[in-house]
């Protein structure tokens, strides 16, 4: 029963790229989303994420549903409101999260009064705002998911080292290495490109979903960044893989399904995770000997 | 031999100087003090030396090349405890400049690195995340870090603030080691009676050099008087420096 429920939608080969899709963006966005966290970006992650929407909007407006148009616009759009917002906080006296928070709330409404403009069905804004509904899936979109995440793999294996240590000692790096600015500038382009896959996955509003629920998972579990980055990864892959069969089966939207299953997984490692879990703080038993 | 020369040296953030017009020499295996109020400059000096911050105007000459040689101690307080990283990767960042990018760490690199964590007494703590490490096993930590390094030059922030004395004198240790070694060390400090006890030389600072030289001819109570005098705020409303930015 519960085999059936599982295999029978492989025989569907949109689902089956649904699946591989989702299973390739966990796989980058479990590191991403990590560094995302310990970098305190969270909001800038958020931000960014809608930001892209106007991006994939006006390239919607010019070329129609080109997948590729669209990633494009996206990417463009991402690294302009990424460099702008960090510029702005620099010169004006506003606080970076005030201007992220501006950011992200105009540009999902340009991005929401272009694709209207367009004259569009709700069925494709919902696509633009959720994922596609019951876990379909084109190839094209799959090649870009698949593309970005080997990108971000071999990305975040160059900058690891300056990327860790500008984390936790910036002064340090400095003295040692001029790598800081190439590090910083190229996590967030390689952010960008996890936000793309995640909007051609799970929609603009919940993309960030995959990205930073399963870091936050993961620092329940573990004080060591290895342990978070494969804690991470896993509960993204078994999110995903778990939101995809849901959205598939109740025909719903796999962004929410997704994002519910991550959900359901973080409200648990709140309560149950090893490192300041709720549970073991209630109950921490009796003092060690030393 | 000198192995660091200042030309006319401005050092500071947005403009504003906290170190204003300094010139002169560290001689090569010198073991310099860098003394004087709080906000005179002392960490940003340091980190000049260090090449973390970029001078305003003037330069930092170095000896043999650039600063590549130069091995850099932060203050404690500019470390990120909370990130999930054990007490071995973070001695091990120590190879980071001959390491590049990519470069693989060999038996020999662990070798060293292991050597460091004993050498400051810390064998056992290598799993340990950094946040769970007492202000004084950090310092310790920080200077395993600089022993792999192996550099020429080696800069300190404040090296014994906020740790117990017998871990003082353990760091103490390996700094008249790297004196003995013939490297060139300079540190902020705070503390007169142990720069007095263990440095030669000292710089007196309070943005302006007020004496530099022999430690007993320098830290006089004249000298310390007039530090005190030094203000400590940026003047907003400052004007654009007239003196010439030459050597």
């Amino acid at each position: 029963m519960l085999s059936r429920f599982l295999l029978e939608p492989l025989r569907d080969p949109s689902f089956r790229h649904a699946l591989a899709a989702v299973l390739a963006l966990a796989l980058a966005a479990g590191p991403i989303g990590v560094f995302v966290m310990l970098r305190r970006m969270s909001l800038v992650g958020d931000a960014m994420s809608h930001a892209i929407l106007p991006g994939v909007a006006i390239m919607f407006l010019i070329a129609g549903s080109n997948v590729y148009a669209m990633t494009l616009g996206g990417i463009i759009a991402g690294l302009v409101i990424a460099l702008l917002a960090g510029a702005i906080s620099r010169a004006t006296a506003l606080h970076e999260d005030a201007s992220l928070a501006v950011f992200l709330l105009v540009s999902l409404a340009v991005g929401i009064v272009i694709v209207t403009l367009k004259g569009i069905d709700i069925e494709q804004l919902m696509t633009f705002l959720f994922g596609e509904t019951a876990a379909k899936m084109n190839p094209e979109r799959l090649l870009v998911i698949a593309a970005n995440a080997t990108i971000t793999l071999l990305g975040l294996a160059l900058i690891y080292r300056p990327l860790v240590l500008g984390c936790v000692d910036p002064s340090y790096l400095r003295s040692v290495s001029r790598t800081e600015g190439f590090a910083h500038l190229t996590f967030l382009a390689l952010l960008v490109l996890n936000l793309i896959s995640a909007f051609h996955a799970l929609g603009t509003l919940l993309g960030m979903a995959i990205i930073i629920i399963p870091a936050s998972i993961a620092r329940f579990w573990t004080r060591d960044l290895t342990g978070m980055i494969a804690i991470a990864v896993a509960t993204a892959l078994l999110a995903g893989f778990a939101g995809v069969v849901l959205a598939y089966h109740a025909g719903i939207p796999s962004g929410p399904a997704v994002t519910l299953f991550a959900g359901v997984l973080y409200i648990g490692s709140v309560l149950l995770g090893r490192v300041d879990g709720l549970i073991w703080r209630a109950f921490p038993g009796r003092h060690l000997e030393a | 031999m000198a192995e660091l020369r200042f030309h006319n040296l401005t050092l500071g953030y947005d403009r504003h100087p906290a170190v204003h017009h300094l010139n002169g020499t560290v001689a090569s295996g010198a073991l310099l003090a860098v003394v004087g109020p709080n906000g005179a400059g002392k960490s940003t000096l340091l980190k000049g030396v260090a090449g973390a911050l970029k001078p305003l105007a003037g330069s930092i000459e170095r000896g043999g090349g650039d600063a590549d040689r130069v091995a850099y101690l932060p203050q404690a307080a500019e470390i990120d405890r909370t990130f999930p990283i054990n007490l071995y990767d973070m001695v091990a960042m120590g190879l980071i400049r001959s390491k590049g990018l990519l470069g693989g760490i060999n038996g020999k690199d662990h070798h060293i690195i292991e050597n460091a964590i004993a050498a400051v007494g810390l064998t056992g703590f290598e799993r340990r995340a950094i946040g769970t490490l007492s202000g004084g096993q950090m310092q310790r930590m920080l200077f395993a870090r600089l022993l792999v390094q192996d550099a020429r030059i080696i800069v300190l922030d404040e090296p014994f603030t906020a740790i117990d004395q017998r871990t003082a004198s353990d760091l103490l240790r390996l700094v008249r080691r790297w004196h003995d070694e013939g490297r060139t060390v300079l540190a902020a400090l705070h503390d007169i009676n142990l720069v007095k006890a263990n440095f030669p030389d000292t710089l007196l600072l309070a943005r302006e050099p007020v004496a530099w030289g022999a430690t007993a001819k320098v830290l006089t109570p004249e000298n310390l008087a007039k530090t005190r005098l030094m203000c400590e705020a940026f003047d907003d409303t400052a004007g654009a420096c007239a003196m010439r930015d030459v050597a």
